[in-house]
């Protein structure tokens, strides 16, 4: 198990290695240069260029790729172009907002989608089945943005339920905290949900098929019992792995969640600095963002041990 | 989803009854193609259905409600969102056909190159692996950064960033295979490499990818919208859901109905490609589909 | 990694203890909540000319003149002057009560540096360079300059409303590189900024300078007393306007600067928000050309333009409505001194499209590719080309449509290679009247060729008046004629075309006071109740 986990961390390095060189190659071929950004709409050539030389942008390429990874090797993510400060600073202040985003939409999308996709399983090929499949396929269907407008007209505005944009550290109380997350979590929530409720009813058919489910049947035990007990533990390997891979998925959403509820998370702040050309922000992003999915699926992957005991490493 | 090794399918002639069989069989299949077909008309004969230059701006008469003259309005420019929602209709199919075909010719090409060759299998995962733990919306947001906003590339960026996913199906489905007895008796009895992938492996490939092409279809509609919101999609000048979307999300209080037509249209459509797909599989997986 | 895991058991300690809620510390405070233009992402005023930092110079930093809403240059941290009979010696004392924020006293000795270091990156602050002999501190209280020869806009400079605004800053910061940002926000402005609070993205906010003395007058733009009556003001970066307009909707901020004008007619209609035109002067549109390339290269080419854009359609495009505008043809903006239209014949007629081709028929336009860029994350700007986009598709020329973001625009405007080698045809952009409103501030008309702005038309009569002739001018109406003078050379070479003045509005909740009419946001005089 040990051995395995070093032998996961140590597979990981050739991976960051791989994104780190591709997402500095990436930004530097871009188009668009930061120092026309920082000089504003009335500068001249001449400033931009003395801007752009203090900033080290005129240096040649691999130049600016060994500074970058020499800092990297010393754990040093490098200073924002324009903010000047430093970018862990940058990242500190923002994590909180969307590593809660990315729980309570966990939790939302699983609260919701557990149950859908357990009724359809049990239900399978019914109205019933058809009506909360389409549900999910058309949670998956509307756009992030749409629907999270629509629920900021909705709950905010029409029924004043909710606060319209914003994010209350939770450390300023729970309840303000709630009120601030649950719109955008609902609505970043339903896609994900869509997901899991179809993977659980697609891995509660296959336990529900199998046949010590048939025998447990035959013996007489509540139907509803049978599917929590038997069927819900054999159905959450495949539930851990969606998990693992919607991870990246959900990080996508995030972006957009966190523009449209002006949440400040760090999916806006990558997105910010891809427009603004800050490049050691969107490279540390790149790499962080990476890094957290490379490790919540190790996580996944040691979460089977867990879930399924014939699974060894 | 449906990355599960498949047993080898016979490649019987489909008989005109099994076909019409099958269809019975698989509802999903008959509504979600028929939506779809009807939305690829659409698409066709845009021009032909009341529909006036999608591009044309007259600022004289913007943000008109729907009406008789516009039946979904106009919009901030006073162009003609009829008219646009039609026309991005070609642009959300030749996105989502487009993407869904170069992921699965690439992936499929990776996916044997490193199913078969163990060097080249190293070092392409791990490349794989590396694009795969970039959120597909940054790293599509990148490379337009890179390159200029066209519809080809918002294609290539959206294929790349699916290629990963589609990539370890086809090695799954290849690496599975390998073992299998038919496959090391026809390496045994001589059969070269190419041949052996043409005649064995790549037909075995061909549900799971089309199953996942489809997936890969309706995404990448979504991924389109998405992309046309952080302002890195298709070029604004050609009107597609994701732009007309994106570009009235902001006046949502004022011109809901800019952003609510096109969001219909994609809806539909990315249900019905689900659903289409969500019956080929049924079709196609036997293993899923006894049950059904 | 490391930072993840930290985090994750910072979040989870901080989950335990936050149960059961902090107190609001605050809630005696005034705190005003609002929605600026754009994010503040740098801080440093003289480094950058961005609006939003000038904005938020203005609340830090102090200046030692000012202008009025008269355009009259008046003393702020300046108490007298005198000036010489030879007008080359001007001698200035700096008014009781000064103090940095860091509690040191505003001295001469921190004066002259961070005028310096305008004088380096503004262009008016350089050309005023040029004829500085000498700038000295004489003691704590008391500094000169000495010209070498007499010149009229040294107070205009020193009093610009406008980016780069001659802000003051201790002596050790004023010293910094001026092509470098300034390491610390420290100034002797009615407010304090809280770096510790500052989220660049999310948030900034600035807290009431309580030793600040405000001067006796009152306030008028950026003269007279700046006086606080709020305790705190926090800008909030809200990226999407529909959640913005929902947050003000909602009271849940105080006042958003500029809601795109799509919004205005609805939000007026918004029981406790009101909308209120907020600079007099307004803005006025840009069409540039490159002047370097074919075929705009040709006047003829250029000149077909004036017969086909109808700034009607450019302004109902940007600001919705006719009346949120002002068809306007002078380069210097209108309803200030210098507004001017002569030459602008071609423009004001009806509008004729078969002249125009035939214009383009006489330049020898040989179908080849026109690049136009815009910006799609600046609505004003991306309205602008697509209407522009309309009239060429009209004239039937081969259009290279780039919908890109405004950093590519924004150096790709800035290469002088031709088209096929990285180069562009065609961009917009918009400014401040207050910025174009006198020649010599007005980058955009200059006619210096390959050291004008980007698009480098070249016109060595107009570069002469804008640049030598009307600064030496000694009265109002000799300033004028000169200005019809540059006028009518510039519709001549076309250094851009003006798509039309409009005017921003603002909009606030109804217990926000004192909101200024003003071409910048001030915040001293604005109150909550």
């Amino acid at each position: 198990m040990f051995a395995y986990i070093v032998r996961r961390l140590l597979a990981t390095i050739p991976v960051m290695g791989v994104v780190a060189l591709f997402v500095f190659a990436l930004l530097h071929l871009t188009p668009g240069d930061p120092a026309v950004l920082i000089a504003g709409e009335l500068a001249t050539d001449a400033d931009i260029a003395a801007i752009r030389a203090k900033l080290g942008l005129d240096q040649p390429f691999h130049i600016q790729l060994a500074t970058w990874l020499w800092s990297l090797a010393r754990g040093d993510l490098g200073i924002s172009i324009f903010t000047n400060l430093p970018v862990t600073r940058l990242i500190e202040q923002r994590l909180e907002p969307t590593l809660m985003l990315t729980l309570t939409t966990l939790i939302v999308s699983i609260v919701i989608a557990l149950p859908l996709g357990i009724i359809s399983a049990w239900k399978a090929g019914t109205w019933i089945d058809t009506a909360v499949m389409s549900f999910a396929v058309f949670g998956f269907s509307v756009p992030v943005f749409v629907l999270g407008f629509v629920l900021i007209l909705v709950f905010s505005l029409q029924l004043d339920w909710f606060p319209v944009q914003g994010y209350t550290s939770i450390s300023e109380g729970f309840l303000p905290f709630l009120a601030n997350i649950t719109l955008p979590s609902v609505a970043l929530g339903m896609i994900y949900a869509a997901l899991i409720a179809r993977i659980t009813r697609a891995s509660m058919l296959d336990v529900l098929a199998q046949d010590y489910i048939r025998t447990a049947d035959a013996k007489g035990l509540a139907t509803f019992d049978v599917l929590i007990r038997h069927g819900l533990k054999n159905a959450a390997v495949p539930i851990v792995t969606v998990i693992g891979i919607g991870i990246a998925l959900l990080i996508s959403g995030v972006v957009v969640t966190e523009t449209v509820f002006a949440i400040p998370g760090l999916g806006r702040l990558t997105v910010d600095a891809i427009v603004k050309r800050d490049y050691p922000i969107v490279q540390g992003m790149v790499l962080l963002f990476s890094a957290v999915y490379v490790f919540i699926n190790l996580l996944v992957d040691l979460s089977y041990t867990l879930l399924d005991p014939r699974i060894r490493y | 989803m449906t990355a599960t090794a498949l047993e080898p399918t016979v490649a019987a002639k489909p008989a005109e009854g099994r076909v019409r069989r099958v269809l019975r069989r698989h509802p999903k299949i008959v509504i979600g193609g028929t939506i779809l077909l009807l939305i690829a008309l659409v698409a066709i004969f845009a021009p032909y259905l009341a529909t006036v230059d999608p591009q044309k701006v007259s600022p004289a008469r913007r943000m008109r409600w729907p009406q008789e003259l516009y039946w979904f309005g106009t919009d901030m420019m006073g162009r003609d969102v009829w008219s646009r929602t039609l026309y991005g209709t070609r642009v959300s199919l030749v996105v989502g056909i487009g993407a869904a075909a170069l992921a699965t010719v690439g992936g499929l090409a990776l996916g044997l190159i490193t199913g078969f060759i163990r060097w080249a299998d190293a070092i392409l995962m791990r490349i794989m692996d590396g694009l795969m733990s970039i959120p597909a919306v940054l790293l599509a947001i990148a490379l337009m950064a890179i390159t200029q906003a066209s519809i080809q590339n918002v294609i290539i960026a959206i294929a790349i960033a699916e290629l990963p996913r589609v990539t370890r199906l086809v090695r799954g489905v290849v690496l599975s295979l390998r073992e299998q007895p038919f496959v090391e008796a026809a390496t045994a009895a001589g059969t070269g490499l190419a041949m052996t992938m043409i005649r064995h492996i790549l037909p075995n490939t061909v549900a799971p990818l089309l199953v996942q092409g489809t997936y890969v279809c309706a995404s990448a509609m979504i991924t389109e919208a998405i992309l046309s919101f952080i302002g890195a999609g298709t070029p604004p000048i050609i009107p597609s859901w994701g732009n007309i979307m994106s570009e009235a999300r902001s006046i949502f209080q004022v011109g809901w109905y800019i952003v609510v037509f096109p969001s219909v249209f994609l809806s539909i459509t990315v249900l019905s490609v689900n659903l289409l797909g969500d019956g080929m599989r049924d079709a196609l997986d036997p293993r899923l589909a006894r049950r059904m | 990694m490391n930072l993840f895991a930290k985090a994750l058991l910072g979040t989870a300690a901080v989950m335990a203890l936050g149960i059961g809620g902090a107190t609001e510390a605050t809630a005696q405070q005034k705190t005003l909540r609002f929605i600026p233009q754009a994010d503040l992402k740098l801080l440093d005023p003289i480094w950058t000319t961005q609006y939003i930092v000038r904005n938020h110079g203005y609340l830090v930093y102090d200046t030692l003149f000012a202008t009025n809403s008269k355009f009259e240059v008046k003393p702020q941290m300046v108490d007298t002057f005198e000036v010489s009979a030879d007008k080359k010696l001007y001698t200035f004392k700096l008014r009781d009560g000064l103090k940095f924020h860091d509690g040191q006293p505003v001295t001469s000795a921190d004066v002259v540096p961070s005028i310096q270091r305008w004088g380096k990156k503004d262009s008016l602050g350089i050309l005023i360079f040029t004829k500085v002999v000498a700038m000295k501190a004489v003691d704590p209280k008391t500094f000169t300059i000495e010209l070498s020869e007499p010149f009229p806009l040294l107070l205009e400079g020193l009093g610009k409303v406008s980016s780069n605004v001659p802000f003051i800053m201790p002596e050790r910061l004023a010293k910094t590189d001026p092509n470098e940002q300034v390491k610390e926000i420290i100034g002797s402005g009615p407010f304090k900024f809280a770096a510790n609070e500052w989220v660049p993205g999310s948030k900034a906010v600035y807290i009431k300078n309580t030793d600040y003395v405000p001067r006796k007058e009152p306030a008028d733009w950026a003269t007279g007393g700046k006086v606080v009556k709020v305790d705190r003001v926090e800008w909030l970066i809200i990226p999407d306007s529909a959640t913005a307009s929902a947050a003000l909707e909602k009271g849940e901020v105080d006042w958003w600067e500029q809601p795109p004008s799509d919004f205005w007619d609805r939000l007026a209609k918004i029981n406790g928000v009101k909308v209120i035109q907020s600079d007099p002067l307004g803005n006025i549109g840009v069409f540039r050309m490159n002047h370097l390339h074919p075929p705009f290269d040709n006047p003829k080419m250029r000149e077909a333009m004036l017969y086909v854009v109808d700034q009607a359609d450019y302004i109902q495009s940007m600001v919705g409505d006719l009346k949120n505008g002002k068809l306007c043809y002078s380069y210097f903006g209108c309803g200030v001194p210098m507004e001017t239209d002569a030459g602008a014949e071609p423009m004001k007629g009806k509008r004729d499209l078969a002249k125009a081709k035939q214009l383009i028929k006489e330049s020898g336009y040989d179908g080849r590719k026109i690049l136009v860029m815009s910006p799609t994350d600046q609505p004003v700007i991306d309205r602008q080309t697509l209407m522009t986009h309309e009239y060429l598709k009209q004239l039937g020329l081969n259009i290279e449509y780039i919908a890109t973001d405004w950093g590519t625009v924004g150096s790709r405007r800035a290469k002088k290679d031709p088209v096929d080698k990285g180069g562009w045809n065609i961009f917009h952009t918009w400014t401040l009247v207050l910025d174009q409103m006198t020649p010599p501030a007005n980058l955009q008309v200059s006619g210096a060729g390959d050291k004008a702005w980007f698009g480098w038309p070249k016109n060595e009569k107009l570069e002469q008046l804008r640049n030598v002739d009307w600064v030496k001018a000694t009265s109002v109406d000799e300033q004028k004629k000169i200005a019809a003078e540059i006028s009518k050379e510039a519709y001549k070479t076309l250094p851009f075309i003006v798509t039309g003045q409009f005017y921003p509005k603002t909009a606030h909740r109804t217990n926000i006071t004192g909101v200024p009419v003003s071409p910048v946001v001030f915040f001293w005089g604005v109150d909550k109740n």
